[in-house]
């Protein structure tokens, strides 16, 4: 069977053969953590907890009475240090509880759950105390992902391995080794949705994950006596930029295009990521709240490239200098994927829940090179996922012509960055379109 | 911690593809071309490229220089319009005075480079295509040295499509044109070379096929259709017209270049269309016997239009 996919895009090196070989290494929290207050889209939480309070592995240290919010959950077990604000992975201060680990890890009562017998209002909230958010980097609150308005016919629960950021492996990895969660977090979700089909959407680069899931999915298939275990699949996606973008996720496995400003839903879809599943399925089947995150540690200057298993508040140095990350031949810092993820200019901040990666990457990775005039090559229009017409916006952005940039549907750009990266002239096209989209989108808020 | 770590916006990758890349696949697309005009031409057309090419980099260094700019003449595309220019000059005739023979591709390079290009905003924003502009520039001025062609081999010194205006026969086989034993532009004898360099651009993704085969196309059914309701169909005719003239290096060179040509695959095909209409009728019902450059740069002005009525739909947007 031919491997599904979406229209345009790119290929960019894969350079995950540095991490994807290399299996899950748990490495534990040195000296205090930071749980930092808002590692999710939505209302940051406030502290439940004072300085001096004794905290346990999995309490609740963090909650928000707003809707589009999720918990934060201690760690480690050990003593409240300090609620201060701190750098946050994305650039800016904010709060952070600092908990001083006692390296004991004593925890919680932490009790499973059975979901098929439960109701689907009390799904939501477990899902929701147990602090889930999108892992694939958004941090959309999973609750409300999971409930999209009544009136949405949901066909399709989608679960995004295609993992199509180069040098990313986490989820790789978690299909490897945790095959058999991803398809019990995948019947939870179902048994939300009955009539819907659960397809796990998967990149043939990783012929070795399709083949665990599909094995996996067989097993579970012939054991379970539940009428959703016959409801699921895995798919076989092309390798290709963006495959894992929610909009061209859905238009692959589908073909349904979701309409432009409108939700995965209005198209009847719900897309979840490989480890957002395993994290549903902890939350259920161990009682356990999201407390993990698995990161991959690449790039030329990492000597000990991996994927490592930490807790949520390890701070990224402890990481880099544990994997022998070599800063002074770094060129750039990066958080998350090199297409879309974050150039960071300070380690000591700590690992939140969408922190998928740490990259160190040297100039001969990046190709950056020096901004020239554009040469209306094209290259930009036939990578761009959402058929626009990314130089004109480009010019458009920098002539402040906000009006002809939303005519032009600037508006519907996703910034995956395809046309940035193909640019023969380096344009930074992307960089330009994301601060008018920023500009014209508060503009509307007033 | 490395204090000269950057901090810029994603993405942080790039492809290793860069405009002088480009442009050095386009140079090296021009070699077969290149080497059989020189071939078949001699010493003089080496000159003539040599001039063009070496002069059309001086001005555009000049020029950025003037105006305190950045040089740019590495990224080659000044090279490019040089070469392409020279390429579509008739090589220098013995009998001719040997100023007029250095002092014509100076004057294309410098109206393509500075007149055409460089007051219009240089690289990315020239309205036509420079060489070919030069070209026309040059047959309005120069008329007698631009359509005087050296003998080739001894045989008439006529082009193949001047022998067919005149409503004179042709000498050589459809065959000889293809292969290129016979007289025109320096670059433009050969079919067959210049194929082989157009290949590889598409190869190279560094063009698409639908220009040139849009334009080809094109400028063959016209004369088919022509040959059809003009006395029966005349398959040689349809040959001459596609390998005797300059059709082949306009329609994978020239017509194809990124500044002057639409973004999108449907207007890329209604201006490929566009020019070989407008070349068959200049053709062979107009009063020059060679229409390319004309039609080309009359449809480069019409790009612009062709970009604002064919924006594509945006994913998510209705049908």
């Amino acid at each position: 069977m031919s491997s599904l996919t979406f229209k345009k895009g790119i290929h960019p090196k894969h350079a995950k053969n540095f991490t994807k070989d290399k299996a899950i290494e748990y490495v534990l929290p040195e000296g205090d953590v930071t749980i930092m207050l808002q590692q999710h889209i939505g209302a940051p939480c406030s502290a439940l907890v004072k300085v001096g309070d004794e905290v346990l592995v999995g309490q609740k240290i963090g909650d928000s009475e707003s809707f589009v919010s999720a918990p934060v959950h201690s760690t480690v077990s050990g003593k409240v240090k300090k609620i201060m604000d701190v750098l946050h992975p994305n650039g800016s201060k904010s709060s952070g509880i600092i908990i001083e680990n006692d390296g004991l890890y004593n925890e919680v009562d932490m009790t499973p759950k059975d979901p098929y017998t439960m109701s689907k209002d009390d799904i939501l909230a477990t899902i929701r105390e147990a602090g889930i958010v999108g892992m694939g980097g958004a941090g959309f609150p999973t609750f409300i992902k999971l409930n999209p308005p009544k009136d949405k016919v949901i066909d399709y629960i989608i679960v995004n391995g295609a993992e199509c950021e180069p040098y990313l492996t986490s989820d790789h990895r978690v299909m490897l080794e945790e095959a058999d969660r991803v398809i019990m977090g995948l019947s939870v979700i179902l048994t939300l949705y009955p009539e819907a089909k659960g397809i796990i959407g998967i990149e043939d680069n990783k012929p070795d994950a399709i083949e665990a899931m599909k094995n996996a999915l067989a097993a579970f298939q012939k054991e379970s006596n539940l009428e959703i275990a016959k409801n699921m699949e895995v798919a076989t996606l092309a390798t290709k930029y963006p495959q894992g973008a929610e909009k061209q996720l859905i238009y692959s496995v589908t073909k349904r295009e979701v309409p432009a400003g409108k939700l995965p839903a209005d198209a009847g879809c719900i897309v979840q990521n490989i480890d957002t599943v395993v994290a549903i399925h902890r939350a259920f089947f161990r009682g356990r709240p999201l407390m993990r995150r698995i990161v991959t540690l690449s790039g030329e200057n990492v000597k000990n490239p991996g994927n490592y298993k930490v807790k949520i508040g390890t701070s990224y140095r402890q990481l880099i200098e544990y994997a022998g990350g070599d800063l002074e031949n770094t060129k750039k810092i990066i958080s998350g994927g090199p297409m879309m993820g974050i150039a960071i200019f300070d380690i000591d901040i700590p690992i939140i829940k969408t922190s998928s990666s740490i990259l160190l990457l040297s100039d001969q990775e990046m190709h950056s090179g020096e901004e020239s005039p554009c040469i209306r090559c094209g290259k930009c229009v036939d990578a761009c996922p959402m058929n626009l017409l990314p130089l004109d916006l480009d010019r458009f952005a920098r002539n402040n012509a906000n009006e002809a940039f939303e005519t032009y549907k600037g508006m519907n750009c996703i910034e995956c960055g395809s046309c940035s990266f193909v640019c023969p002239s380096k344009r930074h096209i992307v960089q330009s379109i994301r601060t008018t989209r920023r500009t014209i989108m508060a503009e509307r808020r007033k | 911690m490395s204090e000269l770590t950057i901090v810029s916006s994603s993405p942080h990758v790039r492809s290793n593809d860069t405009t002088s890349h480009i442009m050095r696949d386009v140079i090296i697309a021009l070699i077969p071309a290149t080497l059989v005009g020189f071939y078949v031409f001699g010493v003089a057309a080496i000159f003539t490229v040599l001039i063009s090419t070496v002069s059309a980099v001086f001005f555009e260094y000049l020029y950025q220089k003037l105006m305190h700019e950045p040089v740019r003449i590495n990224d080659g595309s000044a090279a490019v319009t040089g070469l392409l220019l020279g390429l579509n000059l008739p090589a220098a005739l013995p009998n001719m005075p040997y100023m007029l023979a250095i002092v014509v591709p100076i004057i294309g390079s410098l109206f393509a480079i500075i007149v055409v290009k460089q007051l219009f905003g240089g690289i990315g924003n020239n309205f036509m295509n420079p060489a070919l502009a030069a070209r026309a520039f040059l047959i309005i001025s120069f008329a007698e040295h631009m359509t005087t062609w050296p003998e080739v081999d001894t045989v008439a010194s006529a082009t193949i499509l001047g022998s067919l205006k005149e409503g004179g026969v042709v000498d050589q086989s459809v065959f000889e044109a293809f292969i290129g034993t016979v007289s025109g532009s320096i670059g433009e004898v050969s079919a067959l070379a210049i194929l082989i360099g157009g290949l590889y651009l598409i190869a190279r993704k560094v063009i698409s096929y639908r220009i040139p085969v849009f334009y080809i196309g094109t400028v063959g059914i016209f004369v088919l259709l022509y040959s059809i309701f003009n006395g029966g169909l005349d398959l040689s005719l349809v040959g001459y017209h596609l390998f005797g003239g300059g059709l082949m290096l306009g329609a994978f060179f020239m017509a194809t270049d990124y500044t002057t040509s639409p973004m999108t695959s449907i207007g890329q095909i209604i201006f490929a269309v566009g020019c070989g209409i407008i070349t068959a009728l200049i053709r062979l019902f107009g009063a020059y016997p060679e229409g390319v450059s004309f039609a080309i740069i009359i449809m480069n002005l019409a790009v612009p239009l062709i970009d604002r009525y064919t924006i594509p739909r945006a994913f998510g947007e209705e049908k």
